[in-house]
């Protein structure tokens, strides 16, 4: 009976880091239509970066910012000197963003090498925490609670504020967005900076329950599709609903059926794919 | 003259092994043969369907894993070829029926995703696969008593094998159903409109890229006589789609080019530098930025544009709508 609990927390922190990880993609998706197959590299490049502030004797919390930032401020780069100029095209879109993730894994290969690095958990939040006679790992429960906070404050930000109202024009339509005197290549940087950090940020909070190694980036790419194509892209309820899927599909079928734990994440997105091919909360494309 | 170049490039790679000058060099032009081929596969799909597919990887290792089993379990040599290209097919009937749910950026995704999975089978279903220890096969085939064991007389196979897939290319463009997958590629409404099925049309082109792309992974398996996870890697899906790209999407001669240079540039960066993936990714966004249109129909760009430095400026017309740089 506990197993299944204690699997069930586990699939709910996998899914908040996930929702991190896809809300910002999904994000980049809905509103500049870039598949940005880098998304995977900022997870695992931020990871590493807060590995090594760690070690330089930074705390936890500042180092996760500090990278987080770090890798938003490359995503920035790479948006301004890069996709900027391929707009539209979509198959160089992939191929850039393709030849990138290939480039920054292999300087993550060479400058921390092949090693798995397991980022230590902040003192504060280690140990157990024990709730209705079951105990769970603090940490755990700590990384669902700053998932909800994001998702909260994304819904603020997208929803609530005068520059989420911007986003959302340029998402429905970019052209009248652009007459009606938004600026939207700007909205694109803010938008693929934001995506970056929060890609950044969730493989720093990852950090001590997944540790960083080679390899991570193409890990956590498929499964930040597979969340996009199961909630529908630019959707953020879409994203979370879709990050939850996963992390239960993942953590079960991984302790049910260990060998084919990659093959049960097929199952959800094979249906929704013969039956909403837009995905549960995306829109027909027009 | 275009009979005596092809004569010619008949007469070259059909000699290539008694002038090579090496086992080595025997071995590398296999390579570029079979990847060829496996670049003609996904030509089909990037090229005249323009369907990118970053999953292409999959199949082609469904295809060597499917023969290398069957080879262990002790099956002859037809059985295995006819056992592996039918998974392959079945696989990619499959593949196609989920990704064709999405186009442009839908399939990419799609594609990818999918690919990843057969990864994550070859790489977790260790009782299947072997999990990251991949399967080695005892000696290759000997089809029709054949032997296949030395360099060249692979060589020469897979010669054949690769003149085969480029006429069957040759045929399918220049074929009305080449051409209606054309214009599914440009003018699918337009299509649909004129009655042809365009999600059939797709499904088919899918097919015989699946096809290829079976036969290319069998030909991988024959020459390394082992099949690894990394044959079906994210990296492997990237390096045949570079071939592609990099030779020029949607002409015939473009994949192959492609595939020489990725496989020469593979082994020669290898022996001096262990960065592969580095330099990869670096002509990934070197070739997007410079020459999108990839190295054949670009040299044609660029030569036309040297050619017409002493005469007189017209306007020039596009490379790619042109009918001869596609064919």
């Amino acid at each position: 009976m506990s197993l299944w609990l204690v699997l069930a927390v586990n699939s709910v922190t996998l899914g908040g880091l996930l929702f991190l990880l896809s809300a910002g993609f999904s994000l980049i998706f809905g509103l500049m239509r870039i598949p940005n197959l880098t998304h995977g590299s900022f997870f695992m490049l931020g990871a590493y970066l807060a590995a090594s502030l760690i070690q330089a004797g930074l705390g936890f919390w500042t180092a996760a910012l500090l990278s987080g930032l770090l890798v938003g401020a490359f995503g920035g780069v790479i948006e301004r000197l890069l996709l900027r100029r391929l707009a539209g095209a979509e198959l160089a879109q992939v191929l850039v963003t393709l030849g990138l993730s290939f480039m920054v894994a292999d300087v993550c290969l060479k400058v921390w090498t092949g090693d798995p690095i397991r980022i230590a958990t902040p003192p504060a939040l280690t140990g157990t925490a024990r709730v209705a006679g079951l105990t769970f790992p603090i940490y755990r429960l700590a990384i669902s609670v700053i998932a909800v906070a994001f998702a909260l404050a994304l819904w603020a930000l997208l929803d609530r504020t005068r520059l989420g109202a911007m986003i959302r024009a340029g998402v429905d339509d970019p052209a009248m967005a652009r007459v009606a005197g938004i600026r939207v290549s700007r909205l694109f940087t803010i938008v693929f900076c934001l995506g970056a950090w929060l890609a950044g940020f969730a493989g720093v909070i990852g950090g001590p329950i997944l540790s960083v190694y080679p390899g991570l980036d193409q890990e956590m790419l498929p499964l930040a599709l597979v969340v996009v194509i199961l909630g529908g892209s630019g959707s953020l309820l879409g994203s979370l609903v879709g990050s939850l899927v996963v992390g239960f599909l993942y953590n079960f079928g991984q302790a049910m059926f260990p060998e084919l734990a990659y093959v049960v994440l097929f199952l959800p997105m094979l249906l929704v794919l013969v039956v909403r091919p837009h995905g549960l909360f995306g829109r027909q494309p027009v | 003259m275009r009979y005596l170049a092809l004569a010619a490039a008949l007469l070259l790679l059909g000699t290539l092994p008694l002038w090579a000058g090496g086992i080595y060099y025997v071995n590398i032009a296999s390579q570029i043969l079979f990847y060829a081929v496996f670049a003609l596969a996904i030509n089909v799909l990037v090229g005249y369907a323009g369907l990118v597919t970053l999953g292409h990887a999959g199949l082609f290792g469904i295809a060597a894993y499917t023969g290398a089993q069957l080879l262990n379990g002790g099956h002859g040599h037809a059985a295995i070829a006819v056992g592996a290209l039918a998974a392959t097919l079945a696989a990619a009937a499959l593949f196609a029926v989920l990704a064709l749910r999405g186009t442009g950026i839908g399939f990419v995704m799609i594609t990818l995703a999918i690919g990843q999975i057969v990864w994550g089978v070859a790489y977790r279903w260790i009782s299947l696969t072997n999990g990251d220890n991949g399967v080695s096969i005892s000696g290759r085939p000997s089809p029709l008593g054949l032997s296949l064991a030395s360099p060249a007389s692979f060589y020469w196979a897979t010669l054949g094998v690769f003149l085969v897939a480029i006429a069957s290319m040759a045929v399918f463009v220049a074929s009305p159903f080449g051409a209606s997958v054309r214009g599914t590629r440009d003018q699918p409404r337009r299509m649909a409109a004129l009655g042809y099925h365009v999600w059939l049309i797709r499904f088919l082109a899918f097919l015989l890229s699946g096809f290829w792309t079976g036969v290319a992974g069998l030909l991988y398996l024959y020459y390394n006589q082992f099949v690894s996870p990394q044959a079906v890697s994210l990296t492997a899906s990237a390096e045949a789609l570079l071939m592609v790209i990099s030779g020029g999407s949607a002409t015939l001669l473009g994949p192959v080019a492609g595939a020489a240079l990725v496989v020469i540039m593979k082994s020669v960066a290898s022996a001096y530098i262990e960065r592969w993936n580095f330099v990869l990714g670096a002509i990934f966004v070197a070739i997007v930025i410079f020459v999108p249109e990839g190295m054949v129909p670009g040299a044609v760009r660029l030569g036309s544009r040297a050619l017409a430095l002493g005469r007189p400026r017209v306007p020039a017309a596009l490379p790619a709508a042109d009918g001869e740089a596609r064919r």
